[in-house]
């Protein structure tokens, strides 16, 4: 058995329910299962099957859960009411809606490239499900503990690029071309200062895997590094495609951008994939910087809810960034990924791998452990430092703006005259 | 070790027949993705061997970043849609391949390809132990203590191109 899935409750329960025997007595107290002995691969791969159907499910209703509460949301933010028909305050409505899409002709153009553009919505969808297997939802609830979990989010997620170039292409049409140029142009600049990022988180927890970043976080790492948690939080909303940074689907410019062709069921799948997108993202938001399922009480029992919490919480946020910015120009967006998230995202790892060194290596008695005490020292460094650079690089790359000179003299406003009043 | 030898050849079959649909399809678009396929297998192999950061590495580099820049490049060249054009380019071709067919098998043959177990003295078992707990952690010791002078060298090389870049493409 793989050392991963031992300590999943999940997995635990289901296989020593199905297969306990004296054989792995160590895992289920030597209690006999439901299978005769010698049938331990069939409980293996029936309670490995029981946790992926749990998480693939809980992504696609989690993801219905959000189209209502983004619709909704959005509709209090801009004064309506929001869908509020089928079911109490229209929590039915994601059924009507996703009735609807299976309902329609699902069509491909004919001089599209039948082999990629099918296979598009489907590695969307596999690249989201594929990172939710390393995201500990609470205290040995995870499929994988990956000790290279920060960097297989980012990697798996960078499959996504692929898949909305394959769409661009695949569609023979001008607009679906032009959102993939622009979304490829904008996720390879954002993947840089996502992955650094990271870096100071991982040089605190002295791990990438995602269980051990939660376990380090005696204190939540948003204080701690602050810098890192808005570069992520920015980086990994342009990784979504969702407004400020909705250039590739710019619906008021270019149609839909990359999935113009797509109808029926597979746009309804790359509409599920990018709004349980959100909800992965949330939950590593939550994860590296907000302490996951630890709580300040009984995060033993209550973790998953202070998961679910803080999933929450971010979810939230991304909506109302969504609700809040306008679009940007896609000059506006690479300058502030290179300009402005890129060099904070440099001074970040600096100063992180200096305290780090110091507090870690320099001062402790165990090398490696830095305490509750000098992790509230280096918050009390960052936040300031975060501030001051935040201010200084945004001074640098505040736009000049510069009002053209009127073309044609001939066209000048007519002067308003007293006998028009 | 049933398991691994179903992946592992499972692995190897897709790989090599992406491999030959790169060199052998017309639709150059589907030959850069079937690449991107190759890559992927390629990450398996490393997965397989328990080098997961390797993996993951080849993965977020060759799949999500060369082989974006290698579609980027197709796009921007004349006569795409007619498929991968003849030219004559075939000899140079050839001899590159050969070249580096003979760099391959040179390697291949000067490899010890024993299992790091197998090794005598304090090279065999406790290795093992250390090298395949965090693998992530054993790359850091070799690339920052053996292997400094080569890592301080690829990051002044990857500087002069990103300058390079910068000049070829600045506004005048």
């Amino acid at each position: 058995m793989g050392p991963f899935l031992r300590d999943n409750v999940v997995f635990r329960e289901v296989y020593c329910w199905l297969g306990g025997s004296e054989s792995n007595a160590g895992l289920c107290g030597g209690a006999d299962g439901l299978l005769p002995a010698g049938f331990e691969w069939a409980a293996y791969f029936a309670a490995g099957f029981a946790i992926i159907l749990i998480l693939v499910n809980g992504a696609l209703l989690g993801a219905a859960a959000f189209v209502w509460a983004e619709r909704r949301l959005l509709a209090r933010f801009q004064s309506r009411r929001g869908p509020n028909r089928w079911g109490p305050w229209g929590v039915l409505q994601p059924i009507a809606d996703l009735l609807k899409l299976l309902i329609k002709e699902d069509i491909i153009p004919h001089a599209a490239d039948r082999v990629a553009f099918t296979l598009v919505p489907i590695i969307m969808l596999m690249a989201l499900l594929l990172s939710l297997a390393v995201l500990p939802f609470a205290k040995s609830a995870y499929l994988v503990n990956l000790n290279i979990g920060v960097l297989y989010i980012v990697a798996v997620s960078s499959i996504t690029t692929i898949a909305i170039f394959m769409a661009g292409w695949s569609s023979a049409n001008k607009y679906a071309m032009f959102g993939a140029m622009r979304g490829v142009a904008m996720l390879i600049s954002y993947e840089i200062p996502l992955v650094l990022s990271l870096v100071g988180v991982v040089l605190i927890a002295g791990s990438m895997s995602l269980v051990s970043v939660v376990e380090a976080q005696t204190i939540p790492f948003i204080i701690v590094q602050p810098l890192g948690a808005l570069i992520f939080m920015l980086g990994i909303s342009a990784e979504l495609n969702r407004t400020p940074f909705d250039i590739l689907e710019a619906e008021s410019e270019i149609i839909a951008g990359y999935h113009t062709e797509y109808s029926g069921i597979k746009f309804a799948l790359i509409q599920a994939a990018e709004m349980a997108g959100v909800l992965a993202a949330s939950g590593f938001l939550a994860t590296l910087f907000l302490g996951g399922w630890s709580g300040p009480f009984l995060s033993g029992q209550l973790g998953a809810l202070w998961f679910l919490a803080k999933l929450g919480f971010f979810v939230f946020l991304f909506i109302w960034i969504r609700a809040t910015f306008p679009r940007l120009r896609i000059d506006q967006i690479m300058a502030f990924a290179w300009k402005f998230l890129l060099p904070l995202a440099l001074i970040n790892i600096a100063v992180t791998a200096v305290q780090v060194y110091f507090f870690g290596f320099y001062q402790a008695e165990v090398p490696g452990e830095i305490t509750r005490g000098e992790l509230l020292i280096m918050a009390a460094i960052n936040i300031p430092l975060a501030l001051v650079s935040i201010a200084a690089f945004g001074r640098v790359t505040r736009e000049k703006i510069r009002v053209p000179a009127p073309r044609f003299e001939g066209l000048a406003p007519i002067p308003r005259t007293a006998e028009v009043d | 070790m049933l398991f691994q030898d179903v992946i592992f050849w499972l692995l190897a079959a897709v790989g090599v027949a992406a491999a030959l649909g790169v060199v052998l399809l017309r639709d150059i678009f589907r030959a850069a993705l079937l690449l991107v396929v190759v890559f992927l297998t390629i990450a398996g192999h490393f997965f397989l061997l328990a080098a997961e950061f390797v993996g993951v590495v080849q993965v977020l580099i060759y799949a999500g970043a060369i082989s974006i820049l290698i579609i980027f490049a197709l796009m921007l060249t004349q006569n795409v849609q007619q498929g991968n054009l003849p030219n004559r380019l075939q000899i140079p071709a050839v001899m590159i391949s050969v070249l580096l067919l003979t760099v391959l098998a040179a390697v291949f043959m000067d490899t010890d390809w024993r299992l790091l177990s197998d090794l005598p003295g304090p090279l065999g078992a406790g290795l093992v132990d250390v090298a395949f707990r965090d693998t992530t952690f054993s790359l850091a010791k070799l690339l920052l203590e053996s292997y400094a002078l080569a890592f301080a060298a690829a990051a002044v090389l990857l500087l002069a191109s990103i300058i390079g870049a910068l000049s070829l493409v600045r506004e005048r």
